[in-house]
């Protein structure tokens, strides 16, 4: 049974489902913030598999650049927890409802 | 054959890493399993030939941003939330919409899809993986986006220095 790129594929769509279950169910903001990582990643893995089956090398271009904007996005995502934190004491989002009516 | 074996005992490490990070309890605990489920990602780059990829993953984000998220889980000094398992239907409604969409996925991807105009060889993949031929990429075609991320970590350097002080003067 040979490895092809299907392979890759649904791993990365079960890696990524298991990402977006993380988003929806947890209460935990920080473990929120570590779901869409794990979402990236998945994404991550897509493109390099895309990559090395069609030959181009764009595709591992654009993980090092989405590599980087994760970065960029966790950095002031805590940053915004850290924030808040300050004043509400608390990670639980069903307690982050200061827009709620 | 052992492509076949080590292919399978990373995704399996991979889906159970993820899942564990999933059912934990304690938020350093969850850190802990992402970051076994990165390194796994990693080794599945390195069975692709994406040799530069593999290495940036684990000094990036099992190195950096992991790092990152467990400096400020022990800075909060968080304990694991108490666990409210109210199973109402929202949760209920989330889970099955989540089904739903891994088997759109999985239904694409078991389609089949023809990307090979012609095929790769194994030479080839390796040339593609190698920080030489990335480098001829992002210096010439991609040398604006590039630039535009630089740009891109200073603000959010800046931004999260702003964000987290004590003090906005």
């Amino acid at each position: 049974m040979e490895i092809t790129l299907n392979w890759y594929l649904g791993l990365s769509a079960v890696l990524f489902t298991i990402g977006v279950l993380g988003v929806l169910l947890r209460r935990n903001v920080i473990v929120i913030l570590m779901s869409v990582e794990l979402m990236l990643n998945a994404v991550n893995l897509t493109l390099v598999a895309f990559s090395q089956a069609v030959g181009d090398v764009s595709g591992q271009v654009l993980v090092f650049f989405v590599m980087s904007v994760a970065a960029a996005e966790a950095a002031v995502g805590l940053a915004i927890v850290i924030a808040i934190f300050r004043n509400k004491l608390t990670v639980d989002v069903t307690q982050i409802n200061l827009f709620k009516y | 054959m052992a492509a076949q074996l080590l292919f399978f005992f990373l995704a399996i490490i991979a889906i159970a890493a993820a899942l564990g990070m999933l059912i934990s309890r304690n938020p350093v605990s969850s850190a802990l399993w992402l970051i076994l489920n990165l390194f796994c990602i990693a080794g599945l780059y390195l069975t692709l030939n994406a040799q530069f990829i593999a290495v940036i993953q684990v000094l990036v984000y099992a190195g950096a941003i992991m790092v990152l998220f467990l400096f400020v889980i022990m800075l909060l000094n968080l304990s694991a939330l108490p666990g409210l398992r109210v199973m109402d239907w929202k949760r209920g409604l989330a889970f099955l919409l989540s089904m739903a969409m891994l088997a759109q996925l999985v239904y694409v991807v078991a389609m089949g899809l023809d990307v090979l105009p012609q095929p790769v060889t194994l030479e080839q993949t390796a040339l593609t993986g190698s920080a030489l031929e990335i480098a001829k990429a992002l210096f010439t075609q991609f040398a604006l986006p590039l630039e535009i991320v630089g740009i891109l970590l200073l603000v959010a350097t800046i931004g999260a220095v702003m964000l987290a002080k004590r003090r906005f003067v």
